[in-house]
């Protein structure tokens, strides 16, 4: 193979920016592309392998706590047939051209990259088959591998992958495309419950973060961004945060666009960071809030409520004659539901490191999606893709947040000022609460009617919520043909738009996370009118079998719903739950709802309790999921489940919200946007439905459900109907 | 100010404002960025640290205040019989997610197991309440301590 010039050239930077910061510049080092053991050969972009054995792994996703870094390479280690316990595992840096797309988002790292990482193991394995076939010279279709080994039965004689890497170097890769793969049976790592492979360093405390990033000379900065989203500085007077302690620099940045990317404010530059952040009191500015009036919570409720009262929404979804076929129902049933806009709240708060000298710039991202990030920098500071280095640090919590680069952008803008100076930009968690891309609240009317066994035979939907131009923006939308639609002969989805000042974005499982709530929280409601329960509604509604939406592709999770695949987790939560002997007693209850998305289907069950003094306690929740036919890691596969669900239940139950007032937020920290924590911990019962479908992710569709299946719950218990959320009873 | 400190084990001379949060004067400082900053204002736990054997948030605690107390970071726990057996529970059950808030979780585990060796459940979630999971990884976190406490059979991973 050619050496890699890539890696060269990248290295040369570093030693570059080693020398210019004087010294050691790192105190630690976050390893640099392809930290590759010195003479390891390399096989491909992903793997190599040093004389001794031990193998190197590029992860190429970010980790933000959904196991990514493990998981892929343990697909890449499987084809490999490596010994695991020879494998370390790198994070690589931003290089789309080498590892392909690099983000962490919509459940897709696994589904994605299924087939990619596992060719990208076997090509390497084919190589080393290569290799020990023209060293022992036989027939290659008489060497097996096992655990790092080549072994040739017939003469007894084995080989350790170390000991032919170098050759196996030298050879030309197979076609990835062509590549023979393993039959799942032979999956040895795969399958297998799997310890994160930074377990050992998150427990002891070292350096993994980008917040931990640390270089010599570097200064830490606060950002003072605009008190109100849309509010635009009319003056500053500096002077007096320039003479506070511990403070080197204090300088206006120009907002270069949206609230997507550097945002203007005033960048505070301190020997710690404490520092920069009380300076941050002896600012004196004058912010013109004329952009962000208006731009009001109750306000924008307000108006939905007129959008919903005035019934006249765009169509979304139409299907049969629902107004006829509604005057005609045996029974109707008309509801409004609600949900209020959330933030992130990802612990590890918003931060970046940067290093700008000699028109170059080095970064170390904690982001999900980096390359936008490079983007963003190259339009807005006119930095060109050639002059980054961006490296991957390990996310605190990632939720959608960090899909966004603004703190990317902002930490580069920082830098690019103070050439010569590693920054590093740090938000406190004030900031980060009142800086983020919020999930927008939303407001629905549902109507629907019922023959006289019960059966939906008309169902609408009017969803108010922001957009302009006849469209819905962006995470204040509904997926195409969301469920019940065209499983229902008389239905349609309307929606009415507001205009909005405040930045939308993405929340685990977004879009989802609300809609379960509304849809499955109705559709109890329409199967009590029908006298019936919801799982048996659903069967009903998903009896004949069929693929809602996009047709099945090859090599891909199938993106259409599957009824089929619906009906099997109903029928398997059913089963665990022993669904048909709940109890029914005062105060007690059980509640279901069934959700499908990011390709992955999920009916969950919640057993709760509401005592006299409204208090509510989750006994227990069931969960069965269909996320295809092989589940990669179920050690954090059930943690991812088991997160989503307690993530949904205190969205529901810890009062989370975020209002506003003419653009201000007014939450702040963990004290008004509370989290869940120890006190709710219900058992949570966990069951796979191995469906003989192409893997899709786990980040996200166990999440949905659960809201709706607890205050169905609430009703079983109660009689009491929550329609709106944060939950008040 | 000038204070000289005594950090897992070691002493440490630092010269800052008298009103700067210990956290800060261990991540800015010395260089030990084991201990997380949340929220700044006690509420998540994850700068949690010991001072004299009692947990402590970092964030809130003003160097003036420090004192001559013994100070026991994520990074020096692991000396200790307890925080060895913390380390090595929460490893064997994987109990982290993202992992930001682990060092927070142990230092709290490990003040609540050398004074209550071996925790019932509500002795475990009032020890515990303090710290907030943005991963929610409560149930292993429970698990991890029981472990760690000899009240349940180890789960191993792979």
């Amino acid at each position: 193979m050619q050496p890699d010039t890539t890696v060269l050239t990248r290295r040369a930077f570093l030693s570059a920016s080693l020398l210019a910061g004087g010294g050691l510049a790192l105190d630690f080092t976050i390893p640099v592309q392809a930290a590759v053991p010195a003479g390891a050969s390399v096989l491909g972009a992903f793997v190599s392998i040093a004389p001794n054995g031990a193998i190197t792994i590029m992860g190429k996703n970010p980790e933000i706590g959904q196991g990514i870094k493990t998981s892929l390479a343990m697909m890449i280690a499987d084809e490999l047939d490596a010994d695991w316990a020879q494998v370390s595992v790198v994070q690589a840096d931003v290089d789309p051209d080498r590892y392909g797309p690099q983000f962490a988002g919509a459940s897709l790292s696994t589904p994605t990259n299924w087939l990619p990482m596992r060719r990208a193991g076997a090509a390497a394995r084919d190589m080393l088959l290569r290799a020990a076939a023209t060293r022992w010279n036989v027939p290659i279709d008489q060497i097996k591998t096992a655990k790092g080994r080549l072994i040739h039965g017939a003469t007894k004689r084995s080989l350790g992958y170390g000991d032919v890497a170098s050759a196996a170097a030298m050879l030309t890769p197979p076609d990835l495309q062509t590549v023979k793969l393993k039959s799942p049976d032979q999956f040895s790592i795969i399958g297998q419950p799997t310890r994160g492979v930074d377990s050992g360093r998150v427990i002891r405390g070292e350096p993994l973060f980008g917040i931990d990033t640390r270089l010599t000379g570097m200064l830490y900065a606060a950002y003072e961004a605009p008190p109100a989203h849309g509010a635009k500085l009319r003056s500053a007077d500096l002077s007096a945060a320039k003479a506070a302690p511990g403070v080197k620099h204090v300088f206006q940045i120009q907002g270069a666009g949206g609230p997507g990317g550097v945002v203007e404010g005033i960048a505070i530059l301190a020997t710690n960071w404490w520092y920069a952040n009380e300076a941050r009191a002896k600012l004196v500015l004058d912010w013109d809030m004329t952009a962000a009036k208006g731009h009001s919570s109750e306000d924008y409720a307000a108006q939905a409520k007129a959008l919903l009262d005035a019934n006249a929404g765009i169509d979304f979804e139409r299907s049969g004659d629902p107004a006829k076929a509604m005057a005609g129902a045996a029974k109707r049933i008309k509801s409004r539901y609600d949900y209020p806009f959330l933030a992130h709240a990802t612990l590890e708060p918003q931060n970046c490191t940067a290093l700008y000298q000699n028109g170059q710039i080095e970064i170390w991202a904690p982001s999900q999606q980096p390359q936008p990030g490079r983007e963003l920098i190259a339009k807005e500071l006119g930095i060109p893709l050639d002059k980054q280095i961006v490296h991957i640090t390990r996310i605190g919590g990632g939720f959608g947040r960090r899909l966004n680069n603004d703190y990317m952008a902002q930490a580069a803008a920082i830098a690019k000022a103070l050439p010569g100076v590693p920054v590093q930009l740090l938000w406190s968690r004030e900031d980060d609460t009142r800086r983020d891309f919020y999930r927008p609240g939303g407001w629905h009317e549902f109507e629907a009617g019922v023959d006289g066994d019960g059966k939906i035979v008309a169902f609408t939907n009017h969803f108010a919520t922001f957009g302009a131009d006849g469209k819905s923006q962006r995470f204040a939308n509904m997926a195409e043909r969301h469920f019940p639609a065209r499983l229902v002969p008389n239905l349609a989805f309307t929606q009415s738009y507001m205009k909005i000042g405040i930045p939308m974005g993405a929340l685990r499982a977004p879009t989802s996370n609300a809609m379960a709530f509304c849809f499955q929280g109705f559709l109890d409601e329409v199967a009590v009118l029908g006298g019936r329960d919801l799982p048996s509604l659903i069967l009903e509604l998903c009896a004949e079998d069929k693929i809602v939406g996009d047709a099945d592709a090859p090599d891909i999770a199938p993106k259409g719903f599957h009824t089929a695949r619906a009906r099997a987790v109903v029928e398997k939560v059913v089963e665990i739950s022993k669904w048909a002997e709940r109890p029914k007693e005062k105060g007690r209850g059980r509640g279901f709802a069934f959700y499908f998305c990011h390709q992955g289907y999920f009916a969950e069950v919640v057993d709760v309790s509401v005592a006299d003094d409204k208090s509510i306690t989750v006994h227990k929740i069931w969960a069965a999921g269909d996320v295809g036919r092989q589940i990669v890691n179920p050690m954090m596969a059930e943690a991812q489940v088991r997160g989503s669900i307690l993530d949904g239940l205190a969205q529901a139950l810890e009062g989370q919200k975020i209002t506003f007032t003419d653009g201000a937020i007014e939450q702040s920290n963990f004290s008004d946007f509370r989290l869940g924590r120890i006190d709710r911990n219900p058992d949570v019962e966990i069951a796979w439905v191995l469906s003989d479908f192409h893997p899709s992710g786990l980040g996200e569709p166990a999440l949905p459900p659960v809201i709706p299946a607890l205050t169905n719950a609430i009703y079983a218990a109660t009689g009491t109907r929550v329609r709106s959320l944060p939950i008040e009873l | 100010m000038n204070y000289t400190l005594t950090i897992n084990g070691k002493r440490r001379s630092v010269d800052v404002a008298p009103e700067m949060p210990l956290l800060w004067v261990l991540r800015n400082e010395l260089g030990l960025v084991g201990s997380k900053f949340g929220c700044g204002m006690g509420v998540c736990g994850a700068c949690t640290v010991h001072v004299d054997g009692q947990a402590q948030r970092s964030c809130s605690l003003p160097i003036s205040d420090v004192g001559t107390a013994k100070i026991v970071t994520i990074e020096g726990v692991g000396a200790t019989p307890v925080g060895q057996r913390l380390q090595k529970a929460w490893l064997d059950i994987d109990v982290a997610q993202c992992g930001y808030c682990q060092a927070g979780q142990i230092m709290s585990a490990a003040a609540l197991l050398q004074q209550t060796p071996k925790p019932g459940h509500e002795d475990i979630v009032s020890g515990m309440s303090g710290n907030i999971c943005r991963c929610a990884t409560y149930d292993r976190i429970q698990k991890a301590i029981l472990n760690a406490a000899g009240k349940m059979e180890a789960v191993d991973a792979a």
